[in-house]
């Protein structure tokens, strides 16, 4: 599953971050705090069509956008 | 700023300089509090040469005696610059900015309800070898949220000094500067080599700085509890979105309300000098600079200073307490639909103060194009400057009548005007993301920091600083501008028994009357056009100048009991659709310059400024004119 998907304030373990070879968005991530097998919680959807979504991860909570959180795969 | 014999001495001789710190961390480490704390008021804000990132320095005293200087480097996650903040401190820490001194030790400060994350910049840090001392900051809301920490685990892992502050509480500081004293001589080590493969050399830090945080942490965190309750609240789909507009809703009627009695303080203070000036002062020249120049106009301007302090401290407000970041999650989506992102809705609420610091704001926004977008629209946010012309046109023409409780038909009015300049801008944004600023959609993500009680002296020292900036714009730009206009509507005088008006006859009623050609279609008489003139250098002084035109025009009643007789409804309603627009300020330009490195941008963000301001006016005049107002 992906963290896009993810049902909030349901805990899952992140598995890999896909940013298929674009090095930039992957540093992004990881300097906010995704990692593998780190733990990550959506918290909240935004207003107006539930895009960009809050999640937890670690101990801060970081705003992405669902594209970004399709390239979250999460432990089954 | 230091002026030039006295820094070139120093430049000269680097031995002279006092040795200097700089503080580094993740935003949202609580570095400004702590340098706050560290240096007092001594501080000195200015701009890093050739970008417009704040330089913030202060000095320190040691306990050994020793004064140092302090600097405040932007926050950054990493020394892998994302924006062009994150590459000042990068380019500072490494020095590699010419003209800048290496800072001899860093104070790494880190968050210590976030170690892991904050953990890996300070493992970064550490492998250029600089002296360094960490400030596990934030202590005290760590202990609230039931974290307890290892402090000799945390030192011995890190091979680094740990001092545990509480920057608002000025815990630890004293222990801060024990153990920076002895760093500062220290030659640095050799930097030790990162890993070619960025991301993996990322990964590696990650995993370490979560191996030490997990081994110095004891207890569960509960993770800010008080935060994920306000989150479900302020965050909520439908009560996110109301409670976001009742805040930018209340923020403007206090505005109004809260600066009332210290503006008509000034106002009196202001009357009473002009009429004893008048009365001591022999009748001529000398008398009429004083009076009708500096009085009326710098007058007219710095009644307002309790207003923009106001405003202002919203602001501070809403971005110390973390709830800024909030707005721009709400707003992400809606942007998203003009082609900007939640993180271009903080600049833009900063023009709301200002347009300068709202387009030095877009420093933190990756991507070039949504860059440069914001900041072609950031002046059409209502900026504090241009509170003084609405506050005195909605005075004189808009009934002081209650709706509905404290809600006033003023107020509305005010609101109607700040929504129409919001509106105006994702307009100006759509069509620029249309036209020449297309490009693929940029990643969006933020932190958003858990929320803080904001600290009354980081919040006064901000609007000292401000208040100051004000003030010494009235002193400069405004009292040249005044003076230079007075002058100019002054002379030539009439001959003596011609029975001419003497306004008119001066070289600014010349000039306003051939203005006026220009303006006469859209509802502006000859006196606005002449107002605009100095107007175009910062938009307050067309009050001023408004009050220096009327008052040379030898009437003594008020200006807006003035502006009343003497304008139309659908003027007054047209001048205030034209200030909506209108670029009329010198130092978003320059500022606009600087930031896209050449005139390109600023002469186009005043052209297309200029035309949306006259069809707005043109539009607004003849609307209200066919209404029958």
């Amino acid at each position: 599953m992906r963290l896009a998907a993810l049902a909030p304030r349901t805990p899952a373990i992140i598995a890999a971050i896909g940013c298929c070879g674009d090095e930039r968005c992957a540093m992004r991530m990881r300097e906010m705090g995704f990692d593998e097998g780190v733990e990550v919680q959506v918290l909240h959807r935004a207003p107006f069509g539930g895009d960009p979504i809050a999640v937890r991860v670690g101990g801060s909570t970081v705003a992405i956008r669902r594209a970004q959180a399709e390239l979250i795969e999460l432990t089954a | 700023m230091a002026s030039l014999p006295e820094a070139l001495p120093r430049a000269l001789s680097p031995l002279a300089f006092p040795p200097l710190a700089a503080l580094v961390g993740n935003p949202n480490a609580g570095k400004t509090s702590l340098f706050n704390a560290l240096t007092g008021a001594r501080q000195k804000v200015g701009n890093y040469p050739g970008v417009t990132v704040e330089r913030k320095t202060g000095h320190l005293c040691l306990p050994d005696g020793r004064m140092i200087d302090i600097v405040d480097l932007p926050g950054a996650y990493s020394l892998e610059p994302r924006s062009p903040d994150e590459a000042v401190t990068r380019d500072i820490i490494l020095g590699l900015r010419s003209g800048e001194r290496r800072p001899q030790a860093i104070i790494a400060v880190i968050d210590a309800t976030n170690l892991a994350n904050h953990l890996r910049f300070v493992l970064e840090l550490k492998r250029l070898g600089l002296p360094m001392v960490v400030a596990l900051n934030m202590v005290d809301l760590a202990e609230r949220d039931g974290l307890r920490f290892d402090l000799a685990v945390l030192t011995d892992r890190l091979g680094l000094a740990v001092v545990p502050t509480v920057a608002v509480r000025r815990r630890g500081l004293a222990e801060l500067g024990a153990i920076l004293a002895p760093l500062l001589g220290r030659t640095p080590s050799p930097a030790l080599p990162a890993n070619p493969d960025r991301v993996a050399d990322l990964r590696a830090l990650q995993r370490e700085a979560a191996a030490i945080a997990r081994a110095v942490t004891i207890g569960e965190g509960g993770a800010a509890r008080a935060t994920r309750a306000l989150d479900r609240v302020l965050l909520h789909p439908l009560v996110g979105p109301v409670a976001l507009a009742a805040i930018l809703f209340t923020m403007f009627q206090t505005v109004f309300w809260a600066a009332k009695t210290p503006a008509d303080w000034l106002t009196a203070r202001f009357d009473a000098l002009g009429q004893w000036l008048a009365a001591t002062l022999p009748p001529g020249p000398l008398a009429s600079l004083l009076v009708d120049g500096v009085i009326h106009g710098v007058g007219a301007v710095v009644v307002f200073l309790p207003q923009i302090l106001v405003l202002f401290a919203f602001i501070l407000v809403l971005e110390q307490s973390g709830y800024m970041v909030r707005a721009a999650f709400i707003m992400d989506r809606l942007m998203a639909r003009v082609g900007l992102s939640g993180r271009a809705f903080i600049p833009l609420i900063s023009s709301f103060a200002c347009a300068v610091p709202g387009i030095m704001a877009t420093r933190t926004i990756e991507e070039p194009r949504d860059r440069l977008t914001t900041i072609l629209i950031a002046p059409l946010m209502t900026c504090s400057a241009r509170l003084p012309v609405y506050a005195i046109i909605i005075a004189a023409f808009i009934p002081a009548r209650t709706l509905w409780g404290p809600i006033g038909l003023q107020g509305v009015v005010l609101f109607a005007l700040y929504l129409t300049g919001v509106a105006g801008a994702l307009l100006a944004a759509w069509v620029l993301r249309a036209t020449i600023m297309k490009g693929k959609p940029q990643l969006f993500m933020m932190e958003l920091p858990k929320y803080q009680w904001p600290e009354p002296r980081d919040i006064l020292l901000s609007l000292w600083q401000r208040a100051r900036a004000f003030l010494e714009r009235a002193g400069t730009i405004i009292l040249g501008s005044t003076v230079a206009l007075w002058f100019l509507a002054s002379y030539p005088k009439p001959p003596v028994g011609s029975g001419l008006n003497p306004l008119a006859y001066s070289i600014a009623g010349r000039i306003g009357g051939v203005l006026e050609h220009l303006f006469a279609p859209i509802g502006f008489n000859r006196e606005i056009s002449l107002a605009l003139v100095p107007g175009m250098a910062a938009r307050e002084v067309a009050v001023a100048a408004l009050g220096t035109v009327y008052s040379l025009g030898g009437d003594e009643h008020g200006l807006i009991a003035r502006l009343h007789s003497a304008w139309s409804l659908p003027t007054g309603l047209a001048f205030l659709a034209w200030y909506v627009f209108a670029p009329q300020c010198i130092s978003t330009l320059a500022v606009t310059r600087r930031e896209t490195n050449g005139w390109k941008w600023p002469a186009f963000m005043f052209a297309y400024l200029f035309a949306a301001a006259y069809v707005a006016a043109g539009l607004t005049y003849w609307g209200a004119r066919w209404a029958g107002l």
